[in-house]
């Protein structure tokens, strides 16, 4: 009786979370860019919205912040940090978010 | 589940059943994750398994019930936080199908793949991820236990709070012109910049409250991290409030008196404090001593891509405790490795293939004042068994005059709070 009600348990745990896990993880590359722009490119207070971000106005921007020609507190710091693959690959994958998801 | 502790632990013991292991869905299940600690390495590592990959059970344990961050402490010696403002609660991890213990990890037997807990359980793992973040090395300055910290808290964990509430209430209660005095250790320890922040919001608190209070900083250093830009914020804001000593100039306390609130200098100089924040030096938590993970230098050894142990398979050691230099001991680094750690050691449950090409992320904000913050950053790799700083990027805000300044660090205040809610947001939600 014991053993069914612990089993029973344990099932309805997981059965809760299947929903919960919708939300699909970012691509590693873009794991850090979610401490600070929030979840899936949302944005967080005065950090600026990433989802639906155009592919060619990413790899643009990135540029400039990278060559210091766009007025920056941090992003001019990060920019270089990151190869030019890396930055399609995170154009493609923030461009792909659809903003307010 | 309402089962009590002895029934649960007697039928565990009849069926061999644990609590990571449900006989049933095992099965259905990749594999079985366990994490130890549910700081900012092992929340992150619950979470994002979860998120990455949703075929494996992943089960935390944590003793305490809701996580104080130390991130953002600071702010409450400094007035502009409360407790609850840096409390947070599991409950999201539990959303996402997290089978959270609260009891704490007793000992690893990684040849067995099992983790027993203090209350007598075991658990039973697949892969298993440590991130129990630091001790404190009680030897080191003489008179300084655990009975004495309660004098001189230090405030260096979050744990149930109670140490930097401690703190905040002996700075409240500190008579008109009083001396707070800190001890700052060497290298390495927890948070490079954090003592120096935390000396800023202090006396960020102290102007408003008490102006003719002083702060005297004693360090076991000669330098320390974003020194530059902490000097100009201390001078701009605070005259001479301040004064630090640095280790070459007989900064280094050997001895603290709680009864009488001494500090010792190790060249025998005494100095009568009102407050006192000790900031012991440190070494990786009692756990990863216990199951024998560290070296002599008292953190533990991981492989620099998939942060395995070096003595244990199948146990990869995380956040504060590991040896992962250049990186500094941070939040930001525990959650950015914690990601790495996991899909490295999930790769050969599920078949998802290692991560190749790692990069690590720091970035570090120090509030210095009202409206007056500056950052740290640092874009990391693995390279040849090292971690090397990619060339050419990251590093410190800019120093100069606050009249060209205050825009950028005004900027970077609110930036820094959209940090803490993005980070605890990618720990917890
Ligand atoms: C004042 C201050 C300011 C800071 N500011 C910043 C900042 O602005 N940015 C930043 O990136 N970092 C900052 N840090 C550093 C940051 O707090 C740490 O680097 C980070 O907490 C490390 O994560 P961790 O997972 O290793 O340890 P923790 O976050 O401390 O988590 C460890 C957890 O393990 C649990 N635990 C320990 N032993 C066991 C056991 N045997 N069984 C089960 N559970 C166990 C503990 O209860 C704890 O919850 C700051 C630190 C301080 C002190
Ligand atoms: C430490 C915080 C932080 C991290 C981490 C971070 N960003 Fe940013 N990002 C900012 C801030 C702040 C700005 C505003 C510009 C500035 O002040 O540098 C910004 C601006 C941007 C912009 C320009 C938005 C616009 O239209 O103005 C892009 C694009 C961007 N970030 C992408 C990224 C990506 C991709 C990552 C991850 C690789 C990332 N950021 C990581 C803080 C961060």
């Amino acid at each position: 009786m014991k053993k069914l009600a612990l089993v029973l348990g344990f099932a309805m745990t997981f059965g809760t979370f299947q929903m919960a896990n919708a939300q699909e993880a970012a691509p590693m590359i873009a794991q850090s860019c979610a401490g600070c722009h929030g979840q899936a490119g949302a944005g967080q207070g005065s950090s600026p919205v990433l989802a639906g971000y155009d592919a060619e106005d990413f790899v643009r921007v990135w540029h400039e912040f990278r060559a210091n020609e766009r007025p920056a507190t941090i992003m001019n710091r990060i920019a270089p940090g990151f190869t030019d693959d890396e930055v399609a690959e995170l154009a493609a994958y923030f461009a792909s978010l659809q903003q307010g998801e | 589940m309402n089962i009590s502790r002895r029934s649960f632990a007697a039928l565990a013991g009849a069926t061999s059943l644990t609590l990571a292991t449900p006989a049933l869905l095992r099965a259905q299940s990749a594999g079985r994750l366990v994490v130890i600690g549910g700081g900012f390495g092992g929340a992150s590592a619950a979470r994002y398994a979860r998120m990455a990959f949703p075929d494996v059970d992943v089960t935390l344990v944590e003793p305490q019930t809701s996580f104080v961050t130390c991130p953002y402490g600071n702010l409450i010696l400094g007035g502009k936080r409360v407790l609850s403002d840096i409390t947070h609660s599991y409950d999201g991890l539990r959303a996402r199908g997290v089978n959270v213990i609260h009891d704490r990890a007793q000992d690893i037997d990684a040849d067995g793949h099992r983790v027993t807990l203090a209350n007598g359980e075991e658990l039973e793992y697949d892969k298993l991820i440590v991130s129990p973040g630091i001790g404190f090395r009680w030897d080191a300055i003489e008179g300084y236990d655990e009975a004495a910290a309660e004098v001189f808290p230090h405030a260096w964990t979050g744990g149930d709070g109670s140490q930097i509430s401690n703190l905040r209430q002996q700075l409240e209660e500190m008579p008109q012109g009083g001396v707070v005095g800190l001890s700052i250790p060497g290298n390495p320890f927890r948070c490079p910049p954090g003592p120096y922040e935390r000396i800023s919001m202090i006396a960020h608190y102290l102007k408003q409250a008490n102006p003719t209070a002083k702060i005297m900083a004693f360090d076991s250093k000669d330098a320390f991290s974003k020194q530059g830009l902490f000097q100009d914020a201390w001078e701009e804001l605070y005259g001479d409030m301040i004064e630090w000593v640095p280790g070459n100039a007989d900064g280094k306390i050997v001895r603290v008196d709680a009864e009488n609130k001494v500090f010792f200098s190790e060249f025998g100089e005494e100095h009568r404090v009102d407050v006192g924040n000790v900031i012991p030096p440190q070494m990786a938590a009692s756990l990863a001593h216990d199951a024998g993970l560290v070296n002599d230098s008292g953190w533990v050894p991981v492989d620099q891509t998939t942060f395995e142990s070096a003595v244990a398979r199948d146990v990869h050691v995380i956040g504060d405790a590991n040896i992962a230099s250049p990186m500094p001991k941070s939040g930001y680094i525990a959650n950015s490795t914690a990601k790495t750690a996991v899909a490295a050691a999930l790769s050969d449950l599920t078949g998802s293939g290692a991560p190749s090409d790692p990069v690590y992320f720091n970035t570090c904000y120090s509030h210095a004042g009202e409206d007056y913050s500056f950052s740290v950053v640092g874009v990391f790799r693995p390279d040849g068994g090292e971690i090397v700083e990619t060339p050419d990027s990251g590093g410190t805000s800019a120093r100069g005059p606050l009249t060209e300044l205050a825009e950028t660090r005004r900027l970077e205040a609110g930036y820094a709070d959209a940090w803490y809610d993005s980070i605890t947001d990618d720990m917890f939600s």
